[in-house]
């Protein structure tokens, strides 16, 4: 109601003489619809599977598995563990989100070089990426855990108030931040609805689905391919896998999610 | 080595504790330009912030945009737009709707030498066949007809399109002409889909 009466004085602003209604409420209705059908049947459990058998794998030149990698909740834990990414972790003096962890235990416990295991961060029609596999599986096991994600070390608070700044920061041809597209309610590009990633609601229900299994590329996508395609979109320059930037943006929108109940892998149109 | 630097590591971290906003920016700014790649046409000097995007780049906790910056950045870019030599403003609509459809352009997987879009439907309604189209900006259904097509209103919408900042600081709106997104005949053909009585946009 209030909406509807703010969006009429908008239009009189904007001197556009008929107020026109939503065309495409039926539309919207069948993307949800569509949505709703396929998340009955989440092709993501491919990945799943496959994420479990990696993790249990021995694999590299120690012959080790990752069963023995410390996610935060100590080493093989897995239940819960996403829900609290990402963090600091004190045998890296590093704060790091799900596949750069992934990445420091390919390399300690299993004694992969870290360009090695990185050559493939994301799935394409002729490879495929451990990350989306093993992130599916480890993801897949928060399923109905609140968003838990502390500032409490010093790492953690420089990480969330750098990735605010990288949130806000306009830059290359077309100006873009993150902000343009998700700093403000009820938005629309196209027919696509936009979260916005600064107000509590919006950035829980957009973190808590990722990774998602992604309908029109066939992939399980990460947090971390979100964020590459994104700056992609925004014209920058190609955002570097597991890299101090992209922790601290992933930081900033998974503590702006605290409180949401983690239900990913989800289906993504 | 390891003890000589542990002094100046202290420093480093007693120099954290009262980090203060600009200093985050700075060292966000630094993270980031040892955290992208070049890759195609996107090179790292993208990264690179001219006065209008540093003004521009506002938390919520920053409170209202200063009234004399506004300005300031309105004033800079309107001296920044450049009107046809010919002085002809209005194009073919008809290009200008499908530059208005086209998203493609600057983005490192895009062909440089292909020309780019305008992406207007991303962001607004425009002609009423058009059902796919976001709410970002204002929808601009009708727009000439409510305006009608003086030269003045011309001049208005070219400039609008070549460079938003000028009219509304801080708009999300990017400045095609000044940024080199879209050429003057282009600006031209999106200017006549707004304007012309002929346009889907009017009718």
């Amino acid at each position: 109601m209030t909406k509807g009466f703010i969006g009429a004085l908008a239009m009189l602003a904007l001197g556009v003489g008929i107020a026109r209604a939503q065309p495409d409420a039926g539309t919207l209705r069948g993307i949800e619809k569509y949505r709703e059908a396929l998340a009955e049947d989440n092709p993501a459990e491919l990945w799943e599977a496959r994420g479990a058998e990696l993790w249990n794998a021995r694999r590299g030149p120690k012959g080790a598995s990752l069963a023995q990698c410390d996610l935060g909740k100590g080493p093989g834990v897995v239940k819960g563990a996403y829900a609290e990414l990402p963090r600091y972790f004190a045998d890296a003096d590093r704060v790091m989100d799900l596949e750069t962890r992934l990445v420091h235990c390919m390399v300690t416990l299993q004694g992969f070089s870290a360009a090695e295991v990185t050559r493939r961060p994301f799935g394409g029609p002729d490879h495929r990426s451990d990350f989306e596999a093993l992130a599916a599986f480890v993801a897949a096991q928060s399923k109905g855990v609140k968003m838990n994600v502390s500032l409490d070390h010093p790492k953690e608070r420089a990480a969330f108030l750098l990735g605010e700044q990288m949130f806000f920061y306009r830059g290359g041809p077309h100006d873009f931040a993150c902000a343009t597209c998700h700093g403000e309610s009820n938005k629309r590009i196209r027919l696509q609805d936009l979260p916005n990633l600064t107000d509590a609601k919006d950035a829980q229900r957009a973190y808590t689905t990722w990774p998602g299994y992604r309908v029109s590329q066939g992939e399980l996508r990460t947090m971390q391919w979100r964020l590459n395609d994104c700056f992609r979109q925004q014209r920058f320059p190609q955002l570097k896998f597991a890299s101090d930037t992209s922790i601290a943006l992933t930081m900033f929108l998974a503590h702006n999610a605290n409180g949401g109940v983690f239900n990913a892998p989800a289906v993504k149109r | 080595m390891l003890q000589k630097s542990l002094p100046a590591l202290a420093v480093v971290l007693a120099g954290c504790a009262a980090m203060t906003q600009g200093d985050y920016r700075d060292r966000a700014v630094q993270m980031m330009k040892a955290d992208f790649n070049e890759r195609g046409q996107a090179k790292l000097d993208r990264l690179d912030q001219d006065e209008t995007q540093a003004q521009c780049s506002r938390k919520p906790a920053d409170g209202a945009l200063d009234k004399e910056v506004a300005a300031h950045i309105e004033k800079t870019n309107l001296d920044r737009v450049r009107y046809p030599a010919d002085g002809k403003l209005l194009g073919d609509w008809r290009a200008g709707e499908k530059i208005a459809q086209s998203g493609v352009g600057k983005q490192f997987n895009d062909n440089p030498k292909a020309p780019a879009g305008g992406n207007c439907y991303a962001c607004h309604e425009l002609s009423p066949q058009e059902l796919s189209y976001g709410t970002m900006g204002p929808s601009l259904r009708n727009f000439g007809k409510t305006r009608g097509t003086s030269e003045a209103v011309q001049k208005y919408v070219y400039a609008k399109i070549y460079n938003a900042e000028a009219f509304t600081a801080c708009t999300n709106m990017p400045r095609f002409g000044y940024k080199g997104i879209l050429t003057e005949e282009q600006i031209r053909d999106v200017t006549a889909l707004l304007l012309d009585p002929q346009s889907p946009v009017n009718r």
